[in-house]
């Protein structure tokens, strides 16, 4: 097994996800599947290859940093699932 | 010759003559998925009375003679293009009462010609897939064969042509998703280069491999689209600022001297019959046209898909934090803690292929598997994007199948996550490597279903892969056959 269903679980944690019995099951065996899968780049020796993370060669994209019109609160807030005045109310952080 | 089953251009030829008005086309439009979207399920949301309002625009904008080859053509687009004030739910649950404040610019862009929105286009939940069966609002059907998935994840894009819904359509592709779901149905899809098409309003995936493209019936339209939607967006900092070419200028029959390029690793034993059969065929055309065509090799292709599982899923986990229940989307109900709200308002509204999808990512980023995994797959990722490299000194296209079978059954692949994700063998590596590629109808299977060629090209090389697809379209009839619903 390249991962546990206990690993999962962690995962799952550090994802914010609550998994119900069944999934974390069916998500267990089959991460497993899917790692057993991509280890098969295991199989390319990379030594002194460098990464990529953007296909496209670019610098720093800069703009000036000018004042622009924006949504404005109400706009920004109008998804929102729970509001008081003009903020987002969410349920309390500190105990 | 239905109003509905025209092209751009033949519909802004009716138009520009007051043959037919916008009103009319939309009409006809509205009427035509009004009569078939039940069977296929090519809508999330139908936009109809906007619609209308907006061909109403479109008709006075031409009477006044300030008319551009997209004023009044009736398009829907993928439900991952924000469109202000219309519902956009990216197929999930947790967007299912979203609601934008802005328009994505690509759509901006076509707004401003004078397009007509029909309404918002069925596909993956977040664009992960490749059959349109993991949306929170129902598979999309194939509308040449009911029983059959659209592809994906822009399957609602590509089927809503097939059904004659939409003139055109725009759609996304991270994987193969619109090339896929366009040789499945039997229309033209482009992935254009990363960075030809700003993404500003588009719902992120994998950011370092998501594009914006058009999804057309013939491959005039495809660069009409890409002309519109294509070029910098200061709102977009991963657009590229270049120039962006008319990309109709190029189209004309003769292939004499263009070097087409034949992956061996792309021409493999399990390829379908009737897809191997299409691919012969293909190159017996090319030939005729007058291309020149030589073996090459792309060695790293067989990593491709376990680089992109890595790579897509890594990206997917991060981007995919924000919907967190706080600013907008769905909320799960009566959560006593704040971390409690963030994992059960999850749980509820993503489907299990996202929570599958964030899983993996979440592993392949987490502390003490992320250079196994993640740096693993961007190193590969170098090595596939050489391949292309090396292959264009001496090429100028690429000649491959889209995928290696034509639609499968719906149903067919769900219960196995890995046979699913292998279905994009072919197009992956196109968005690894970051380069454009279109896929347009080649073929037909004995069941009766389109099968699709694709030609991958240079970076910002759309202008050639557009000239060799219309040689190629000119030269044969696929393109002209049509689903029967």
């Amino acid at each position: 097994m390249r991962i546990t269903r206990k690993e999962v679980e962690h995962v799952a944690l550090l994802a914010r996800l609550n998994l119900a019995e069944g999934e974390l099951e069916t998500f267990t065996g089959q991460m497993d599947a899917i790692l057993a899968y991509v280890d098969k780049l295991n199989e390319l020796d990379t030594d002194g290859i460098v990464p990529t993370s953007h296909a496209v060669p670019m610098e720093n994209a800069f703009r000036a940093d000018e004042v622009r019109p924006s949504i404005g609160t109400d706009n920004a807030l109008a998804n929102a699932p729970d509001r008081i005045e003009a903020f987002f109310r969410v349920p309390k952080v500190i105990e | 010759m239905e109003l509905f089953d025209l092209t751009i251009h033949e519909l802004h030829a009716k138009l520009k003559t007051k043959e037919i008005s916008s009103v009319e086309a939309t009409k006809a439009c509205l009427q035509r998925i009004e009569a078939t979207d039940e069977r296929v399920n090519a809508f999330i949301t139908v936009t109809a009375d906007s619609a209308l309002q907006a061909a109403a625009a479109a008709d006075s904008r031409i009477a006044r003679g300030e008319m551009d080859l997209l004023t009044g053509i009736p398009l829907a687009l993928k439900d991952i293009f924000l469109t202000k004030g219309i519902r956009t739910t990216c197929a999930s649950k947790i967007l299912a009462d979203f609601t934008p404040p802005y328009d994505a610019t690509s759509w901006g862009r076509l707004q401003q010609r004078g397009a007509v929105l029909l309404g918002k286009l069925n596909q993956d939940e977040f664009a992960m897939g490749s059959s349109c069966e993991s949306s929170a609002f129902g598979a999309t059907r194939n509308p040449w064969n009911l029983e059959c998935i659209p592809g994906g994840s822009s399957g609602g894009s590509a089927a809503a042509i097939a059904a004659q819904q939409a003139i055109a359509t725009l759609g996304t592709d991270t994987g193969g998703s619109i090339r896929q779901p366009a040789s499945h149905c039997g229309c033209v899809g482009l992935k254009p280069t990363y960075g030809r098409v700003s993404r500003y309003g588009v719902i992120a995936y994998a950011s370092s491999l998501d594009q914006v493209g058009p999804m057309t019936r013939d491959v005039r339209d495809a660069a009409i689209m890409l002309g519109a939607i294509a070029g910098h967006d200061p709102l977009d900092s991963t657009s590229v600022d270049c120039a962006v070419p008319d990309y109709t200028a190029g189209l004309q029959g003769d292939l004499k001297g263009v070097k087409i390029g034949l992956p061996k690793e792309y021409y493999i034993d399990g390829l379908d019959p009737d897809v191997k059969s299409a691919m012969d065929r293909a190159i017996a055309t090319y030939r005729a046209l007058g291309a020149e065509f030589v073996d090459i090799s792309l060695p790293n292709t067989d990593y491709a898909v376990a680089c992109y599982y890595l790579i897509a899923t890594a990206e997917a986990s991060s981007n995919l934090a924000r919907y967190d229940g706080v600013r907008f989307g769905h909320r799960a109900a009566d959560a006593k803690s704040l971390a409690e709200m963030y994992r059960q308002t999850r749980a509820e509204g993503f489907g299990t292929e996202v929570k599958r999808r964030i899983m993996i990512g979440t592993y392949a980023l987490s502390s003490g598997y992320y250079d196994a995994y993640y740096i693993k797959a961007q190193k590969v990722r170098t090595l596939i994007m050489q391949d292309f490299l090396k292959a264009f000194e001496s090429v100028d296209v690429i000649l491959t199948p889209v995928a290696p079978t034509p639609a499968f059954k719906v149903g067919e692949k769900t219960a196995d996550p890995l046979q699913m994700y292998l279905s994009d063998i072919f197009t992956i590596p196109v968005n690894l490597a970051g380069t454009c590629a279109m896929s347009i109808p080649a073929g037909s299977s004995a069941a009766g279903l389109p099968i699709g060629l694709q030609l991958i090209g240079k970076p910002f090389g759309e202008a050639e892969i557009i000239r060799a697809a219309y040689a190629f379209e000119q030269a044969t009839e696929w393109h002209r056959q049509k689903a029967q619903l």
